[in-house]
């Protein structure tokens, strides 16, 4: 058990931090009030390598581990949750299933330029009536000779129409199990620009908001059989991996944001005079803010604790984090909602002011107990794994 | 090789010039000497280098300097390191000075260190004070404690370090001067100085640099970040129309417009000139706060001035937690009237 | 082309200088960092090596073993090759001792272009490069702004206070960049992990060339410290309430004659 970050992970934390002051935080007000795509901040990410983090040097990524990754998306979040999201989106649930389940060529035809930054990826398998139960999809998939033909659609989709490569979830047919007949969902690569793949209206969100979520529409839209990811009939338990591996992302953004806003309250009762002296000098403040570096800190280890058993799992593929995937998610989830709910109290009538930005920290907060599993999917995930 | 400390004598500066003119730091370093030659009964000499320079020499005699050595060959008509660095390196040691200051210009902080290293010397950076002392300052056992040493004191590390540094084995004992720091002295136009030609072979060689073009900057719309003297208002000033008197102080003492974030969200000044977190961090030589009450978020990106100089009516406000000097009053009657003074205090020096 | 790129590991400042409670410098409680204009230096050798393929960029810091950190950092932003000069005998050098240390250093070293900072923010000196170009006897261009290669020259523009020079200068020859030499570069997180598996080379006293060992250290140095002293941490200053605008015009201005501002 060692808890000492390696030289080169404090090394690594530093670029990103220094990363994110300079070229991040500057913009993340602007982001936030035009809900502007930050396209040039994810093209320098893109010349830094921060869009293949994880992904080994032979595709175009930069062979780091798990926590490399985490480190990354948890400073940007610090100053900016959609630039968080953006990276997070892009790496744990594009990359990563194509790393994982795609073939040697869709691997150099997709994974290389993704990895490289140069395409950027996302994730469709959300729907209208469907969430997290994959039984309610709708969207279909039917092989016609060379080509599978998809209509449906997709809901809530984080780098929506920035992307240019999509993992896509979609029903291939109908399967029997334990006597019923279930739905058998397959997972596809589509690419922007295919005839009948539109965009449908964009969301106007509470949070996130330069992260560019929108809803996707295929209408007849073909693409070639070799886009099929995985085998087919596999899409529900590629979903299921891809989720795990995206709840240590959205963990590690959840908890930048947590910390972000933890930063911003230090800082702000240090300075803060009432009643002839610093806010940060009355017991309650330092009492509350005990326990918010407390709560920061135990998500913290919970988050780097599941990277780490998902580099485990890399090297060894019976490991499974996706417990502890769960639990650092629901942590660091619940704690980056209650800090920058208190960061807000404490910053008082300029908390509520958007210049002073903790109050889109905890606009931005909100999501992470949402998607990629709500807090109650979360604990389904765990209280099973106790229960079974 | 290097210079026998017995055998060296006099203090020297280095005359900058640059288009003929002499540059103010040659007086400043003319004035300093004439205390350090005073202090030693010496003498202090001035090392004129340019091109068709002779006329300027006169000058050097008015601020102080007793004899004036001109190098005077078209190789030096520009700046440039190596036929300069030749120059003076010859003239120190054909002449065997005791000291020899330079400007801690771009040009002293690059021909110095080459001198330096040439004619093997200890070399003291950007000195803010000189004095003649002994070295050590207190004597040491089994240590011979000098006279008469040249005791240079510089700040560093941003001006939060000082440190005073001796030179007692090598000769001439060698500083660049911070431009401003030290008083010239007012010039006697009867005083004469024996001007000594010094003949000096050049060989251009890949050393010598060639010259493509120079450039001369005309100064436009400053960066406030990059300004040493901000005069900063906030919405105490009052008006738009009342910046003017900031902007007269500004202009009176060198120094650049800013403004607080309540000025630019009442549309008085442009975003640009925004100090603050939200603004710009900016770390001057000096800030003026005029009419500031200094909420946080406008002290985080000034607290790092150097010296911050606050003026406001209200006492209490937080300004004053972080000004050097504070000033509780009614900056409608000080500040033209400090304009004013500054002005003639100006004038007085130029 | 090759390039040998000196840097210094350095306290940062950039978030307030720490003091210990009795007022001096707290060296310990600020993050070592690669100083600024070396690493200005660094990003411009690393561009001239992304404009002309087949560049080799080494870097070379001289300090203590734990100036391997920057070296890491430099191998990381896309150096190829690390030099770390470290011995205990070369401790306390000056300016003439340290340029006398990496000099001995560089002689070993191929190089048509030796960049160093133009001055350290712990020392702000500005020395220690210009005196490595005369051990080396090269051509010297300091406050370089700009910098391009052209045939079997260096073109740079030179800044002075009031204009600029553009230059023409043979390599081999020996710049120092301002701060805006270079732009903003960031290392890889693979470059990282890489630059760790790299082995720098580790040189001491008597790997250095052609430098007396009267030259060296605090020994070697031609200047010695009489005196150091930190300066006391600013908290508020005064406060006056004059009783007339002159009286307070007197005091700043008092106040500002005192500071050599006027």
């Amino acid at each position: 058990m060692d808890f000492q970050l390696s030289k080169e992970h404090a090394m690594a934390r530093s670029l990103f931090k220094d990363f994110a002051e300079k070229e991040v935080k500057p913009r993340a007000i602007e982001v936030d009030e035009t809900e502007e795509f930050p396209r040039d901040t994810v093209e320098k990410m893109a010349k830094y390598g921060f869009m293949g983090i994880p992904v080994p040097k032979e595709y175009g990524g930069q062979g780091c581990d798990p926590l490399t990754y985490a480190m990354c998306v948890e400073e940007l979040s610090k100053v900016c949750g959609t630039t968080g999201v953006i990276v997070s989106a892009h790496t744990s649930l594009c990359c990563d299933p194509i790393m994982t389940f795609g073939t040697e060529e869709q691997k150099q035809k997709w994974l290389v330029p993704l990895a490289k930054g140069e395409k950027i990826g996302a994730f469709g398998l959300t729907e209208p009536g469907a969430g997290t139960d994959a039984q309610g999809m709708q969207t279909k998939a039917v092989l016609e000779g060379d080509e599978w033909v998809l209509n449906g659609s997709k809901c809530f989709i984080t780098n929506g129409k920035e992307a240019d490569v999509y993992v896509i979830f979609a029903v291939s047919g109908k399967i029997e199990k334990r006597g019923k007949m279930m739905k058998e969902i397959s997972a596809y690569v589509v690419e922007k620009g295919t005839p009948g793949f539109t965009f449908g209206t964009k969301e106007n969100k509470m949070g996130i908001r330069g992260s560019s979520t929108y809803e996707l529409i295929f209408q007849d839209c073909r693409i070639p059989k070799d886009n099929l990811l995985g085998q087919q009939g596999k899409g529900f338990n590629i979903a299921m991996h891809t989720l795990d591996g995206g709840r240590i992302g959205i963990a590690a953004q959840a908890l930048g944001i947590a910390e972000g806003a933890l930063e911003r309250t230090i800082e702000y009762v240090k300075e803060r005079k009432q009643f002839g002296r610093a806010i940060g000098q009355f017991q309650n403040t330092q009492f509350q803010l005990a326990d918010m570096a407390t709560k920061c800190k135990a998500a913290q280890l919970l988050v780097y604790q599941a990277a780490m058993k998902k580099a485990e799992y890399q090297k060894d593929p019976k490991v499974s984090y996706s417990v502890e995937a769960a639990m650092a998610k629901l942590c660091a989830a619940e704690v980056a909602m209650e800090v920058t709910t208190k960061a807000v109290q404490y910053h008082g009538g300029y908390g509520y002011i958007r210049e002073y930005e903790v109050e889109r920290m905890m606009r931005d907060a909100k999501i992470t107990e949402i998607y990629e599993g709500t807090s109650e999917v979360q604990r389904m995930v765990i209280s099973a794994n106790l229960l079974k | 090789m290097s210079l026998k400390v017995e055998e060296c004598k006099g203090v020297f500066i280095f005359a900058q010039q640059v288009d003929n003119k002499i540059n103010n730091i040659a007086y400043e370093l003319l004035g300093k000497a004439k205390d350090l030659a005073a202090d030693l009964s010496q003498e202090v000499t001035a090392v004129l280098i340019g091109s068709d320079v002779k006329g300027l020499a006169d000058s050097l005699a008015w601020y102080g300097a007793d004899r004036v050595i001109v190098v005077d060959d078209p190789e030096l008509k520009e700046y440039r390191t190596e036929p300069y660095a030749h120059a003076l390196s010859s003239v120190i040691e054909q002449y065997k000075p005791e000291i020899m200051l330079i400007g801690a210009t771009a040009i002293g902080r690059d021909l110095g260190p080459r001198v330096a290293a040439r004619i093997h010397t200890g070399l003291t950076a950007d000195c803010t004070q000189l004095d003649i002392g002994d070295f050590p300052l207190q004597p040491a056992p089994g240590q011979e404690q000098k006279k008469n040493q040249l005791l240079m004191t510089r700040p560093a590390f941003g001006g939060n370090t000082i440190a005073t540094i001796a030179c007692p084995e090598f000769r001439p004992q060698m500083a660049t001067v911070r431009p401003g720091v030290m008083q010239k002295r007012e010039a006697d136009k009867s005083a004469k100085a024996n001007i000594e030609e010094c003949k000096i072979e050049f060989k251009p060689d890949n050393k010598y640099a060639e010259i493509l073009e120079v450039v001369k900057s005309v100064s436009n719309v400053a960066d406030i970040a990059d300004a040493k003297i901000l005069v900063s208002g906030g919405r105490g000033v009052g008006s738009p129309e009342n910046f003017k008197i900031l902007e007269e102080l500004a202009e009176a003492i060198g120094g650049t417009v800013s403004c607080s974030r309540a000025v630019v969200d009442s549309g008085w000044k442009p975003k640009e000139m925004q100090v603050g977190q939200t603004g710009k961090t900016v770390r001057p030589h000096v800030y003026f706060a005029i009419g500031i009450s200094g909420a946080i978020q406008h002290v985080a990106g000034m607290e790092e001035s150097d010296i911050i100089i606050a003026i406001n009516k209200d006492e209490g406000a937080p300004i004053f937690d972080v000004a050097d000097y504070g000033v509780v009053g009614d900056l409608n009657q000080i500040v033209p009237e400090l304009t004013k003074q500054i002005k003639e205090a100006m004038a007085a020096k130029a | 082309m090759k390039i040998v790129v000196c840097v210094k590991q350095v306290p940062d400042t950039k978030g307030g200088v720490k003091f210990k409670p009795d007022g001096t410098l707290d060296r310990g409680a600020m993050l070592a960092i690669m100083n600024p204009d070396d690493k200005a230096g660094l990003e411009a050798a690393l561009k001239l090596k992304k404009e002309n393929p087949g560049t080799e960029v080494t870097v070379v810091t001289m300090g203590l073993p734990k100036a391997d950190d920057v070296l890491r950092e430099a191998l990381a932003m896309g150096a190829d090759k690390a030099v770390l000069v470290t011995d205990r005998v070369l401790g306390g050098a000056d300016t003439w001792a340290t340029s006398q240390t990496l000099a001995g250093a560089i002689r070993n070293l191929e190089y048509d272009l030796v960049i160093t900072g133009r001055q350290a923010i712990d020392g702000d000196t500005a020395q220690v490069g210009p005196q490595i170009s005369e051990r080396l006897d090269l051509p010297l261009v300091s406050y370089a702004e700009e910098l391009k290669i052209e045939g079997d020259s260096v073109i740079v523009k030179r800044q002075f206070e009031d204009r600029y020079h553009m230059l023409r200068v043979k390599m081999p020859c020996l710049i120092t960049a301002l701060a805006e030499l270079g732009e903003d570069m960031y290392m890889t997180p693979g470059g990282i992990f890489d630059a760790y598996q790299t082995e720098v080379t580790v040189w001491g006293r008597k790997d250095l060339k052609d430098v007396s060992d009267d030259n060296l250290g605090l020994n070697g140095s031609p200047t010695k410290i009489a005196k150091a002293s930190d300066r006391v941490a600013k908290g508020a200053g005064e406060k006056v309430t004059p009783d007339s605008p002159k009286e307070a015009v007197d005091y700043i201005v008092g106040k500002l004659a005192e500071k050599h501002v006027i």
